[in-house]
C-alpha cells in the first residue's frame, strides 16, 4: 500500500437485509394486490369481516408496494451504490441499522393499524400520526446517514446518481411533513389540519410528488449507477444525465392540480398543473433515452442477460408511463379516464413496469455480488422475466379497456343529451369479467417475484455469510478525507437541511390559524359543521375507507350533473377533515346522495348491498349494526374541530352526547316504524345519519335563494 | 386555496434549495468535465482485498 492509497470495507451486510426486506414486502404487498383484485371481481372474497374488507385492505395494498417493496429497494440500492460511487464505508454502521429496523417496524405498524381501521384517510398518507413522526425521524435518519457519507467521501466529483437520491430524502421530508400535519384526538384517531379544497391541493401536491421523489427520482439515481454496471458501458450522454437531473427537479413540484381537473380548484391552478406536466415529457424522454442508448453496441448482450432484459423492460415502461402521464392530464382526455380503472392501469404501469422492473433487475444484479456466489438459477430468473412481463401486459390492457369502456358508458348520451346508461351498475357489470383477466395478468407478476425469492434464497443458502468487500482506494490529489474545510462544510448541510425543516415546521404552525380563519373560498351561508352523530358517521365511513371506491365530487361536465346533480362547490367541503373527493369510481359519486334514498334503504343496503342493488360488488357491513361509537371520544373530537376553526360552541361540546343520542334515536325511530331494530350507538346509525347529510347543505343554499337562482 | 400560501412557497423553497445546490456545484467544479464520471464508475483498478 503506498501512501495515497488507503483500505476501505464497505457494509454489504445493510445492503443484504434490504434486500431481503424488499423480496418478502414485495410479495405481501403484491399478494394483498391479488386479493383485492379478487374481491373485485367477487365479492365473497371480503369474507364479510371488518379486517378483510376492501376499504381496508386497498391502502394496505398501496402502502406496502410503495412503502416497503419500493422503499426496501432505495434503501438496498442507495446504500450499496453511494459507498462504491464515494469510495467510503457508509457514515454510521449504528444508524444504518436503527434505519433497516425502525423502516421494518413501521411497515407492521402501518399494517396492523390499517387492518383494524385506524386511518388518516388520506391517500398513500393513511398511518396514524404517532406512526408519521416514527417515519419522519426514520426518514431524515436515513438522510443523514447518506448525507453523512457524502461528507467523509474520498472522490471530488458527486455522481450523477447521488443527486437523484438526495432530491428524493430532501423533498419526501417535507412532502410527508407538510401533508400530515394533524391533531391527534387520542391514539387511533387524529384530523389532518387542511380542510375540503384546502386539504385537496396538499393531498395531491403531496400524492404526486411522492410519485415524483419516491418512485421516479431514487430509480433514475438507480438507472444510472446499475446499468451501466451492468453493460459495461458508460451512460450514453453524462452530460444529458445531468440536464435530466435539474430539469426534473424543478418541474415535478407543480404537477400536482392536474389530479384535480374539473373539480371546485380555480381554473388557473389546474392549467399551471397540466402545462407543468406536459413540460415533464421532455426531460423525461431525453432520460429514456439516456438509458436505452447506453447499451448501443450491447444490445446482445439482451439474448443472454436477464438483469438487462429488466432493466429494458423499466426504462421502457418509464417512458410508456412518462408520456401517459403527462398525456392523461390533458383536460379532454383527463374527462373520461379520471375515476376510472384507466388510472390503475397507469400507476401499475409504472410500479410494475418501472419500478419493478429496475428492482428486480438490481436484485438479480446484486444477489451474486452480495452473497459471492452465481445465481442459483439464470433459466428461473428468465422465467421471472417472462411471466412479469406477459402478466404486466395482460394486467394493463385489461384496465385500459375497463377504464376507457367505463369511462365513455358514464358520457354516452343519446340525441335527447339524456344519458345512455342512467344506472350505474350497468357500467360496472359492463367491465366486471376485465376484473377476472386484471387478476389473472396480476397473479403472474406476483408468481414471478415470488420466484425471485426463491432464486435469491437458494443462492444465499448453505453459503457462509460473506465477507464485506474490501478494495483499496487511490486517493485523489485535491482532495484529503475529512480535511478540516470538509467537516466544517458536511455539518453545514446537515445543518442547513435540519434548519429548514424546522424553519418550514415552525413557519406552518405560527401561520395555520390564520389561515383557516382568513379564506378565499367563497362562503355558502347555508354550510353548517356536522352534527356529532353524523360527524362520528364520517369518520366510520373513514375507517371503513369507503372514500377507495366513492368519490364525493360532482366535476363540472355536463353528463356528470345529469348523474349525480348539481356539481360541487369548494365552499361545501369547508369543514371536511380530511376532504373525501376520492380518486376511483368503483361505486357512485355520492357527493349529492343525501336524502336520496330512505333511512331503510341505507339500513338494508348497508347489511346486504345486493338487497337493493343487484349485481353490486360492494362488501356486506354486517358488523356496523353491532359494533357500538366510542361516544366517549365524541366531545374530544369536537374540541379538536374548535383548535381547527371548525365553529362549534362550549354548548355544543358539553351537550354533544344528548345531541348524538337524540339525533340517533330519530333514526331509530323511523326504521322501527319500517320494521326494523337498530341500537341507538350503533355504527350504522350514524353511517345513516352521515349518509344523509351529503349535499344536504347545498339543497338548503338553493331554497334559500330561490328567487336568485 | 388558502392551501396555495403555504404550497407555492414551500414548492419555490425547495426549488431555491435546489437553485443553491446547483450553483454549489458549478462553482466547485462538479460539471467541469462531464466525460469521464461516466466512465469512472466503470473503473476497476483499485484492488480488491478479499481476492
Amino acid at each position: 500500500m503506498s501512501s495515497d492509497q488507503v483500505s476501505v470495507t464497505y457494509d454489504d451486510k445493510i445492503a443484504r437485509w434490504f434486500l431481503w426486506a424488499t423480496l418478502i414486502w414485495g410479495i405481501v404487498g403484491m399478494a394483498v394486490g391479488a386479493l383485492i383484485a379478487l374481491q373485485l371481481a367477487w365479492w365473497p372474497a371480503n369474507l364479510n369481516l371488518p379486517y378483510s374488507s376492501f376499504g381496508r385492505l386497498r391502502p394496505l395494498h398501496t402502502s406496502a408496494v410503495v412503502f416497503a417493496f419500493g422503499a426496501n429497494a432505495i434503501f438496498c440500492a442507495v446504500y450499496y451504490s453511494i459507498q462504491r460511487l464515494l469510495k467510503t464505508r457508509l457514515y454510521s454502521d449504528i444508524i444504518s441499522k436503527v434505519h433497516f429496523w425502525g423502516w421494518q417496524l413501521i411497515i407492521v405498524c402501518v399494517a396492523v393499524t390499517y387492518v383494524l381501521g385506524i386511518t388518516q384517510g388520506k391517500e398513500y398518507a393513511e398511518p396514524e400520526w404517532w406512526i408519521d413522526i416514527m417515519i419522519a425521524l426514520v426518514w431524515v435518519a436515513f438522510t443523514a446517514n447518506v448525507i453523512g457519507t457524502i461528507a467523509i467521501r474520498r472522490v471530488k466529483h458527486l455522481y450523477v446518481s447521488i443527486w437523484f437520491y438526495l432530491a428524493s430524502m430532501i423533498t419526501i421530508t417535507i412532502l410527508h411533513v407538510v401533508n400530515n400535519l394533524a391533531i391527534p384526538v387520542d391514539g387511533t384517531k387524529s384530523y389532518v389540519i387542511w380542510s375540503g379544497l384546502k386539504d385537496a391541493l396538499v393531498q395531491w401536491w403531496y400524492g404526486h410528488n411522492a410519485v415524483g421523489f419516491l418512485l421516479t427520482t431514487p430509480f433514475l439515481g438507480m438507472m444510472y449507477y446499475f446499468l451501466p454496471k451492468a453493460a459495461e458501458k458508460p451512460v450514453f450522454s453524462y452530460r444529458l444525465s445531468i440536464i435530466h437531473f435539474w430539469s426534473i427537479v424543478f418541474l415535478y413540484i407543480w404537477t400536482g392540480p392536474h389530479h384535480l381537473l374539473y373539480t371546485s380548484l380555480p381554473e388557473w391552478a389546474q392549467s399551471l398543473g397540466v402545462v407543468c406536466s406536459l413540460m415533464l415529457i421532455a426531460p423525461s424522454w431525453g432520460g429514456m433515452l439516456n438509458g436505452l442508448l447506453t447499451l448501443r453496441g450491447a444490445w446482445h448482450k439482451l439474448r443472454t442477460d436477464v438483469v438487462l432484459k429488466f432493466f429494458v423492460m423499466a426504462i421502457t415502461f418509464y417512458g410508456m408511463a412518462t408520456l401517459e402521464g403527462p398525456l392523461m392530464s390533458i383536460k379532454g382526455l383527463n374527462k373520461i379516464t379520471h375515476f376510472t380503472d384507466y388510472t390503475i392501469a397507469h400507476v401499475h404501469g409504472g410500479a410494475l413496469g418501472w419500478v419493478g422492473g429496475m428492482i428486480f433487475g438490481v436484485i438479480y444484479w446484486l444477489a451474486p455480488r452480495l452473497f459471492g456466489r452465481e445465481l442459483y438459477s439464470k433459466k428461473m430468473a428468465e422465467l421471472h422475466f417472462w411471466t412479469a412481463t406477459i402478466g404486466l401486459v395482460i394486467y394493463l390492457v385489461s384496465m385500459w379497456a375497463a377504464g376507457i369502456t367505463q369511462g365513455l358508458m358514464w358520457f354516452a348520451t343519446d340525441e335527447e343529451g339524456l344519458l345512455r346508461y342512467p344506472q350505474f351498475m350497468e357500467t360496472v357489470l359492463q367491465i366486471q369479467w376485465l376484473f377476472w383477466v386484471r387478476l389473472f395478468g396480476g397473479t403472474l407478476y406476483l408468481a414471478g417475484a415470488v420466484l425471485a425469492l426463491i432464486n435469491v434464497y437458494l443462492t444465499a443458502k448453505g453459503g457462509k455469510e460473506p465477507k464485506d468487500e474490501s478494495v483499496l482506494v487511490t486517493l485523489e490529489k485535491h482532495i484529503e478525507p475529512l480535511n478540516f474545510h470538509e467537516k466544517i462544510e458536511s455539518k453545514g448541510l446537515l445543518m442547513g437541511l435540519l434548519a429548514t425543516v424546522l424553519v418550514l415546521i415552525g413557519g406552518v404552525v405560527e401561520f395555520f390559524p390564520t389561515f383557516l380563519v382568513e379564506s378565499s373560498i367563497p362562503k355558502i351561508e347555508s354550510v353548517k359543521p356536522y352534527s356529532p352523530l353524523e360527524l362520528a358517521g364520517r369518520d366510520i365511513y373513514v375507517k371503513e375507507g369507503c372514500y377507495n371506491c366513492h368519490s364525493q365530487m360532482v366535476r363540472v361536465l355536463e353528463p356528470e350533473t345529469r348523474r349525480y346533480g348539481d356539481y360541487s362547490r369548494a365552499g361545501e367541503n369547508i369543514y371536511d377533515y380530511p376532504f373525501l373527493w376520492g380518486s376511483k369510481r368503483t361505486g357512485p359519486d355520492l357527493a349529492r346522495s343525501g336524502g336520496k334514498y330512505p333511512n331503510l334503504w341505507h339500513y338494508r343496503h348497508m347489511i346486504d348491498p345486493r338487497s337493493t342493488s343487484p349485481g353490486s360488488i360492494m362488501p356486506s357491513y354486517q358488523w356496523m349494526a353491532e359494533d357500538k361509537v366510542n361516544l366517549e371520544q365524541i366531545q374530544e373530537k369536537l374540541k379538536v374541530m374548535i383548535k381547527l376553526g371548525v365553529p362549534y360552541t362550549k354548548d355544543d361540546v358539553e351537550q354533544a352526547k344528548s345531541l348524538y343520542l337524540n339525533q340517533a334515536l330519530e333514526i331509530k325511530a323511523n326504521l322501527e316504524k319500517e320494521g326494523v331494530q337498530i341500537h341507538q350507538e350503533s355504527e350504522l346509525t350514524a353511517m345513516i345519519a352521515y349518509l344523509q347529510r351529503l349535499g344536504k347543505d347545498w339543497a338548503q343554499h338553493k331554497v334559500d335563494h330561490k328567487g336568485e337562482l | 386555496m388558502t392551501a396555495l400560501f403555504v404550497l407555492i412557497p414551500v414548492s419555490l423553497l425547495l426549488s431555491l434549495t435546489g437553485v443553491i445546490a446547483f450553483r454549489w456545484a458549478v462553482n466547485r467544479g462538479q460539471f467541469d468535465d462531464l466525460d469521464s464520471p461516466a466512465n469512472e464508475i466503470l473503473r476497476s483498478d483499485e484492488q480488491n482485498l478479499n481476492r
